[in-house]
C-alpha cells in the first residue's frame, strides 16, 4: 500500500456511502463495477478515488448496471471480493444476474440505495420500498441473505458483515441502505482491520483433479478457488451437478438447489441479526429498520417517559426473515408497529410469523418524507 | 497416438458427459478445434485461459473444454470477462458469444468492450440465426432470410460486425469461417497475442435451423456456399466494386495497438505506488 498504513482507529466526518465504502476497504474488497444511479452514486465516487490506490485495488464504470454486476461477477470468480451499488432502476436490471449469482454461488455484496418507485419514481428522497425486490426479485427458487443499517457507524459495519456473510455463505448479499441513512453526515469511528472479524472463502485442501466446484459439504458450502489458479471448473446458470455440468436429472436438480438452500437455512442463528431495545418487559413493540429504526428508538424513548412499556426490533438483517426474535415480541407484546416507507414490505413477513399472539399495526410513509418519532409515538400511545 | 487423440485428451474434460448438444453439420465444433489448435500452438497454458460464454449453441462450447470455463447469461458474457480481465490481467480471458447473443442482446457491451479496447478475445459465431432457441431471426439474419419469426422474408438491415468493432475502436478485427479453417487456426492465434479487444469472427453454418428455410439442401451446401463467397480480403479489394455484390470478405481488417485498458489502468495505478 502506498498510502501511510494507518496503526490506529480513527474519527471521520462521513456520509453513509463513505462509511460503505471504509467498510468494503476493511473487508477486503479490490474490485468495484458500478454504473452512478442517484442516490447511491456517492458510494460508486468515493470508490473510483479510493480503489485504484490501493495494493490490488480495481475500479471500473461499466456502460449500465447489467455490465455492473456482470463484471463484479467476474473479478469474483478470479478470486475478488468484490461490490457494487444501486439504486432502485438499477436494482432492476441486475436482477437476472443476482440469479445467475445464486447459481454459481458467486460472493458479492450489492448496495441498493432504495428510491421511492416504481419506474423513475422519486430520485432524490427516503424510501425502502425495494425489501421483497431484495428477496424475490429474480426468478425462480433461491436463497439470498438482505441487510440493512441504521446509521453511518452501522453503514461500515453492516459492510464488513455482508463481505463476510457473502465469503462464507458463497452468496451474493445485498445490502438495503435509505437515502437518509446513505446521505446523512456523522462522525463514526473507522477501526483497524485487524481488530475486525473478516472472513474469506474457503479454499479447497484436494488435489485439482479431485475437486468438485458445488460439492456437497458439512456446511453445504463447497470451496471456491479463483480462476487460474490450478482449479479449472465450470460455472453455469444452468441447474447444475456437483462437477458443474448441466443436469436435468431429477436427483441431481433436486440436490443441487435443495443445498443451496440449506447452506442458509441451517446458519439462521448466524445471520439473523437484530438489535433490541427494552423489549423484555414491552407490552408495545415496534419492528422497523433503517433510518425508520432511528425514529423509532427515540419514540420509544419517549414512550417509556410516559409510561408506557416500549420495545423495539431494529432488523439488520432483513432476509432470512428473523423469525424467533420477532415471534418472540409478538408473544409478548399487545400490539407490534411496523413503520416503514412502503406500503407494507416487512409488516407482511411480521403479520406471516404473528401466532395470533398480538395485533399487528403498520405505519406507511410513500411520500418521499422520513416517518418521525412522534408519529411512532402516536402509534405507541394508541396500541 | 494421433495428434488429434492428444489433443482430445490433453483439451477435452474427460469427465463430462459427452455426446456434446451440437447437430450434425454444425461448424461450432470445428471453432472449438481452431480454438484448442490455436491455444496449443501457442503453448499457453490451460490454467492461464479463461472461457466465457454467452447463451445458445455457442455457448455449450464452454462446458467441453478443460479450461476456467463459465457459461454467463444471454448476453453478458462480455461483462463477466472485463471482471475476470480487470482482476487477472495476466490471463487470456476468450469469450465465445453468438450472433444473437454478441449484437442483438448484448449489442451495448459488445460495442463498450471495444471501444475500452480491453484485451479479450472474442470469437462471434456468426450463423446468421438463433440456433437453440429454435430460429428466429437475429440481428445478423441477411435482408430476405427467412426464420421462424420472419416467415415474409426478414425487412431489418444486418449488423456487419466487422464494420461495427472497427467503429467502435478494436485493436484487432477479422473474418474467417469454419470452412477455411486453417486461416482461422492464424487469425485466433493473432488474436490470442495481439494487444487490446480482438475479434475474430467467424461464419459458421446452421443448417437446423437456417438452412433448412433458406434454399440450402443439405449441411455440405452451406459449407460450398461459404467456399464460394469467403473471399480472402487482398483479393476482394482488388475486385471491381461491382463484382463484389455476393462476396464477403476474410481476413484481418484492423491491426491496431493502441495500449488496451489493462495497460492504462496499471500506468495509471503504478503512479501512485511511486507517490
Amino acid at each position: 500500500m502506498s498510502a501511510k498504513r494507518k496503526t490506529a482507529a480513527r474519527e471521520i466526518f462521513a456520509l453513509g456511502a463513505e462509511a460503505v465504502v471504509e467498510g468494503a476497504l476493511l473487508a477486503g474488497c479490490s474490485f468495484y463495477g458500478g454504473y452512478p444511479i442517484t442516490p447511491s452514486s456517492e458510494i460508486m465516487e468515493s470508490m473510483a478515488e479510493r480503489l485504484p490506490r490501493t495494493e490490488d485495488g480495481v475500479f471500473i464504470q461499466m456502460e449500465d448496471e447489467i455490465a455492473s454486476l456482470g463484471a463484479c461477477i467476474g473479478a469474483s470468480l478470479a478470486g475478488r471480493k468484490v461490490m457494487t451499488a444501486t439504486s432502485g432502476p438499477g436494482f432492476s436490471l441486475m436482477q437476472e444476474l443476482i440469479g445467475y449469482a445464486c447459481m454459481i454461488e458467486a460472493p458479492l455484496v450489492l448496495v441498493n440505495v432504495m428510491r421511492g418507485g416504481p419506474s423513475t419514481g422519486l430520485p432524490t428522497s427516503p424510501a425502502q420500498g425495494d425489501v421483497q425486490q431484495a428477496r424475490w426479485g429474480t426468478h425462480g427458487d433461491h436463497s439470498i441473505i438482505v441487510l440493512s443499517a441504521t446509521d453511518v457507524q452501522d453503514c461500515l459495519h453492516m459492510t464488513v458483515k455482508a463481505f463476510n456473510f457473502s465469503e462464507k455463505y458463497r452468496s451474493p448479499v445485498i445490502l438495503l441502505l435509505d437515502e437518509v441513512t446513505a446521505h446523512t453526515r456523522e462522525k463514526i469511528t473507522v477501526p483497524l482491520a485487524k481488530d475486525l472479524e473478516i472472513l474469506y472463502r474457503l479454499q479447497p485442501s484436494m488435489p485439482p483433479e479431485w475437486y468438485k466446484p458445488f460439492e456437497e459439504t458439512v456446511r453445504g458450502v463447497p470451496p471456491m478457488p479463483p480462476i487460474g489458479s490450478g482449479y479449472r471448473f465450470h460455472a453455469t446458470g444452468l441447474t447444475h451437478d456437483d462437477h458443474g455440468y448441466p443436469t436435468q436429472k431429477s436427483d441431481e436438480v433436486v440436490a443441487a438447489i435443495s443445498r443451496q438452500f440449506r447452506k442458509i437455512d441451517q446458519f439462521f442463528f448466524d445471520i439473523q441479526i437484530t438489535d433490541e431495545f427494552l423489549t423484555e418487559d414491552a407490552e408495545v413493540g415496534v419492528v422497523a429498520y433503517g433510518s425508520v429504526a432511528r425514529s423509532a428508538h427515540l419514540a420509544v424513548e419517549q414512550a417509556r417517559e410516559r409510561g408506557i412499556k416500549a420495545g423495539l426490533i431494529d432488523l439488520k438483517t432483513l432476509f432470512p426473515f428473523p423469525r424467533a426474535a420477532v415471534e418472540g415480541l409478538l408473544r409478548r407484546c399487545r400490539t407490534v408497529i411496523v413503520p416503514e416507507m412502503n406500503m407494507g414490505q416487512i409488516s407482511r413477513e411480521v403479520k406471516r410469523v404473528n401466532p395470533g399472539t398480538s395485533t399487528v399495526w403498520t405505519i406507511n410513509r410513500i411520500d418521499g418524507h422520513i416517518i418521525t418519532p412522534k408519529q411512532i409515538l402516536e402509534s405507541i400511545r394508541k396500541g | 497416438m494421433a495428434e488429434v487423440t492428444q489433443l482430445i485428451h490433453e483439451y477435452l474434460r474427460h469427465d463430462k458427459k459427452f455426446p456434446h448438444v451440437l447437430c450434425p453439420g454444425c461448424g461450432h465444433g470445428i471453432v472449438l478445434g481452431s480454438l484448442i489448435r490455436s491455444v496449443h500452438a501457442l503453448g499457453i497454458a490451460k490454467d492461464d485461459v479463461a472461457l466465457v460464454a454467452g447463451i445458445g449453441c455457442s455457448g455449450r462450447v464452454a462446458v467441453y473444454v478443460d479450461f476456467n470455463t463459465v457459461h454467463a447469461v444471454h448476453g453478458r458474457a462480455l461483462t463477466v470477462a472485463t471482471g475476470i480481465k480487470m482482476a487477472k490481467p495476466e490471463m487470456h480471458v476468450i469469450v465465445v458469444q453468438g450472433d444473437g447473443d454478441a449484437l442483438s442482446i448484448g449489442g451495448n457491451h459488445f460495442i463498450h468492450a471495444a471501444r475500452r479496447n480491453i484485451g479479450l478475445t472474442v470469437l462471434v459465431l456468426n450463423n446468421f440465426i438463433y440456433g437453440m432457441t429454435g430460429g428466429q431471426c437475429s440481428s445478423a439474419t441477411p435482408l430476405g432470410c427467412w426464420s421462424t419469426t420472419t416467415p415474409y422474408g426478414q425487412m431489418e438491415k444486418s449488423f456487419d460486425f466487422v464494420e461495427m468493432t472497427r467503429a467502435a475502436g478494436a485493436n484487432f478485427v477479422s473474418r474467417g469461417t469454419v470452412f477455411h479453417v486453417k486461416t482461422l487456426d492464424k487469425l485466433i492465434q493473432q488474436a490470442l497475442t495481439h494487444e487490446g479487444f480482438s475479434l475474430v469472427e467467424v461464419l459458421t453454418p446452421c443448417h437446423t435451423q437456417f438452412g433448412r428455410k433458406n434454399k440450402f439442401k443439405s449441411p455440405v451446401d452451406m459449407y460450398q456456399w461459404l467456399k464460394k463467397t469467403a473471399t480472402p480480403l487482398e483479393a476482394y479489394e482488388k475486385l471491381d466494386p461491382d463484382k463484389r455484390a455476393g462476396r464477403i470478405p476474410i481476413g484481418v481488417f484492423v491491426d491496431n495497438h493502441e495500449p488496451a485498458l489493462e495497460t492504462r489502468y496499471a500506468a495509471m495505478r503504478a503512479k501512485f505506488a511511486k507517490g
